[in-house]
């Protein structure tokens, strides 16, 4: 540990201004706070501060995702066995779905991280930790067989359009990894949807099996008519988002998430009482085939009132706009996916929607002390 | 019978070095100064020179746009040096403290005769009106617009703050005395912690304020009591010392700026209290207290509000406290983003100190992270006991948008208020600083 202080120590002059290696400057930043904890020390205010900081609280984020990670692999596997009729092992179908998983986290990574450091080194700010979180969500809301390089094109256009040009992580409006995920969705909407996107079709290294052509693998949601209910939707087991389909395992997640007090629970409650509320109405309404606890654990649900609707930076800020916030993407989730066929899943445009109107909502939270206050002081 | 408010908001910080209640007996190596940045707004107009003899009460500066408020020496003594920094900014005003002392005698004054102006005119006399502050802006305060309230706060809850009630113990008439002056200016809240020995003050509005720090700090108090509106003064005494030194003059006659100060911090060997008065140099205080073979921080006050200073400071008019700590910038942590990291230190369960209840840690001044956007939401409001949106109030000051300042209550706020708010944010935005800079842009605007 110190021989690795004394290299970095002996290494940063060529990084700093003038130095030979000044253009990696926020590479080398970015990898020695990494490394080690910043020992600047507090120049105004306060002289002691709490150990948490941004790196640690995305961490915990990106650690709360691991389980939802792992069983998509897993499950990339079991839906590509079933598919191809292959009699695969545990283990087989788990490093099939690494194999299938792994490049798009890979691609996901270094072009966000490619980007943020490139931006980071022309703003000449420090490079900022949004992205670690975002680039492991990427992945994990795409289908299995979209190809790499629209992948790329989509972080690409999350981080610049998405969060960038907005001033970086803090100053976004919409969710970047959501961002990405409209992009493909109305860029490339065959790769997307449809009943071919959602299950890998072809060996790995050996691994897996060739899925036969004209093999039908929609998501419940896009195939209600044919489907019903089974403990597999909550398990996980069934075709979706790489990410997205196990309710257990984002359990795990949403247990560390608000263990860790990283994500507010009130977002996330008021997002599931939203989706049942509105579920439980059009079942009643007999709207939409499907009972609402299926809407529930069907489809992008949970994992979007876990990891995307909790974005503390896309969210309301105030704690009653939370409440209002979180029962509002519920609501509409359930709407788009009930009202519009075209739409079987709503998650995705029921939380940027919400985005959008978080600052409107926080706005008449925070109006209301400014009134009370106006009012007090007997001006207007 | 007081009232009881009660707060919810709030956090202790419990830190390791808190000082006993048993007092050095000082031996002052007699030299003093008085700074001027201690008392906050005010632009000095010096109005002594190099050489100059002055008695304990005479005036070492005045303020510029008030002259009728004079800072007075703690001491008599010759004048050795007035200390100019960059721009000619005044930094100290230094005396030479003669071996005998001569006090101005301004005459003991039965209180409970005098109206308003009679006291506030005593005060300006003898050099003592400076120390008492004001909302809006948190400066000090001056004598052109006589408040709708004066708060007091003997409330001290920063981590290893001296403990007030210790200090006042058997001078309970001194702070009566300064209570009653206080009165006879306009209507006066003293806020109290619970059980607290001062409840039955007298002429004085009492509050027993129950909750965690920052309960006692007087904008809080006031907030929770009578907010400040707009084109509204009240003026504020955080720091209860002042009472007694309002108290004695009416007493005594005689300017007594000594005090009760607590050296604290993980650092100093043996935490104490001793009397030292404003302006005296700390050498006397911190010489062989602590272990100088690593680098230390030696705070003038609080780990929160204090000002760094070092052997050769001067204590402040305000000072309650000196706390040394670790300056840690020999401390390298390896992947803090993901290690346990069991003596830190923080309010986020993603580390474990919640487990420890009242675990006492030796905090070091790392700032322990990389300045950022605001990121997360709720986390200011959590320590910030006030109806008062802090997130909006500070996105209000960095984007200068003076309506909305206004609007979000910037009128009752200190930036001592927001120093919790700054040590648990995570993205480690300087939140005292900004707070400070949006009031001086706003004093300047409304000027």
């Amino acid at each position: 540990m110190k021989a690795l202080r004394n290299y970095l120590d002996k290494i940063k002059p060529a990084f700093e201004k003038e130095g030979k290696l000044h253009a990696f400057r926020s590479l080398f930043d970015g990898f020695e706070t990494f490394l080690f904890v910043p020992n600047a020390t507090a120049k105004t205010g306060v002289h002691i501060h709490d150990a948490i900081d941004s790196k640690r609280i995305m961490s915990m984020v990106v650690i709360a995702l691991m389980p939802a990670l792992l069983f998509g692999m897993y499950n990339v596997g079991y839906q590509n066995a079933i598919a191809s009729g292959l009699d695969a092992s545990f283990m087989d179908m788990f490093i099939f779905g690494l194999l299938a998983v792994m490049p798009k986290i890979l691609v996901s990574y270094i072009v966000g991280l490619g980007i943020e450091f490139a931006w980071a080194q022309w703003k000449n700010e420090e490079i900022q930790e949004g992205y670690l979180v975002s680039g492991i969500l990427i992945p994990l809301i795409v289908p299995v067989n979209l190809p790499l390089w629209m992948l790329a094109i989509a972080v690409a256009f999350a981080v610049i359009i998405g969060k960038e040009i907005f001033g970086g992580t803090g100053m976004n409006i919409f969710n970047p990894a959501l961002m990405a995920r409209a992009f493909l969705f109305f860029a490339y909407p065959q790769k997307m949807t449809g009943d071919q996107a959602w299950i890998a079709d072809s060996p790995i290294f050996g691994f897996g099996g060739q899925v036969p052509d004209g093999f039908s693998g929609a998501t419940p949601l896009a195939n209600l008519s044919d489907y019903t209910f089974s403990m597999d939707a909550v398990y996980g087991l069934i075709p979706g988002s790489i990410g997205e389909t196990s309710v257990i395992a984002i359990a795990i997640g949403a247990v560390i998430l608000l263990c860790t007090g990283i994500a507010s629970w009130k977002t996330m409650i008021s997002v599931f009482a939203g989706g049942i509320v509105m579920g439980l109405l059009f079942e009643n309404l007999e709207m939409t085939p499907i009972h609402w606890y299926e809407h529930i654990a069907l489809g992008g649900f949970c994992f979007g009132a876990v990891f995307m609707a909790t974005d503390p930076v896309t969210s309301c800020r105030t704690e009653c706009g939370k409440w209002i916030y979180g029962f509002l993407i519920g609501v509409v989730a359930i709407v788009v996916r009930v009202m519009n066929p075209g739409f079987p899943e709503g998650m995705m445009l029921a939380i940027l929607l919400m985005n959008m109107f978080a600052p409107a909502i926080d706005y008449f939270v925070v109006d209301r002390n400014i009134s009370k206050r106006m009012k007090r002081g007997g001006t207007k | 019978m007081a009232n009881v408010i009660k707060l919810r908001k709030g956090l202790d910080i419990h830190l390791q070095g808190t000082a006993e209640e048993t007092k050095l007996n000082l031996k002052s190596n007699g030299r003093f100064a008085l700074v001027p940045d201690d008392f906050e707004g005010v632009v000095p107009k010096v109005v002594v020179r190099e050489g100059d003899i002055v008695k304990a009460g005479d005036a070492l500066f005045v303020n510029k746009l008030y002259p009728e408020v004079r800072f007075a020496s703690p001491v008599s003594g010759k004048v050795t040096a007035v200390v100019r920094g960059e721009r000619r900014k005044v930094l100290c005003v230094k005396v030479e403290a003669d071996a005998e002392q001569q006090y101005v005698d301004y005459g003991k004054k039965d209180v409970s005769k005098m109206d308003g102006k009679a006291v506030v005119d005593a005060l300006l006399e003898a050099g003592l009106f400076g120390y008492i502050n004001q909302l809006p802006y948190a400066i000090s305060t001056n004598p052109s617009v006589m408040p709708k309230a004066i708060f007091v706060s003997a409330l001290r809850d920063k981590p290893l703050a001296g403990n007030f009630e210790f200090e006042v113990k058997g001078q309970e008439q001194d702070f009566q005395t300064g209570l009653t002056a206080l009165s006879k200016i306009a209507k006066t809240y003293l806020g109290v912690g619970a059980d607290s020995s001062l409840e039955n003050m007298k002429d004085v509005e009492v509050n027993v304020f129950k909750g965690k720090c920052p309960a006692g700090n007087v904008g809080v108090q006031v907030n929770n009591v009578d907010p400040v509106n707009k084109g509204e003064v009240v003026w504020t005494i955080g720091d209860p010392t002042v009472v007694l030194f309002i108290g004695r003059l009416f007493n005594t006659g005689k300017l007594n700026l000594t005090r009760t100060v607590a050296l604290c911090g993980s650092e100093v060997k043996k935490p104490c209290y001793a009397d030292m008065l404003v302006g005296e140099e700390l050498s006397t205080l911190l010489s062989n207290s602590y272990d100088a073979d690593h680098s230390v921080r030696i705070i003038n006050g609080n780990v929160l509000t204090g000002t760094v200073t070092t052997k050769d400071g001067f204590l402040g008019a305000h000072t309650s406290e000196i706390t040394v700590i670790p300056e840690g910038d020999d401390n390298n942590e390896m992947l803090g983003w993901i290690m346990p990291r069991f003596g830190q230190f923080s309010v986020s369960r993603s580390y474990f100190s919640w487990l420890f209840g009242k675990k006492q840690y030796a905090l070091d001044a790392r700032v322990k992270g990389g300045e950022r956007h605001m990121i997360m939401s709720g986390e200011y409001d959590k320590v910030l006991p006030m109806d008062i949106y802090g997130e909006y109030l500070i996105k209000a000051i960095i984007a200068g948008d003076i309506d909305k300042m206004e609007q979000l209550g910037i009128y009752e706020v200190a930036p001592e208020d927001f120093a919790l708010a700054e040590f648990v944010d995570s993205s480690k935005l300087e939140l005292q600083r900004i707070v400070r800079e949006g009031l001086n842009n706003l004093r300047k605007e409304n000027a």
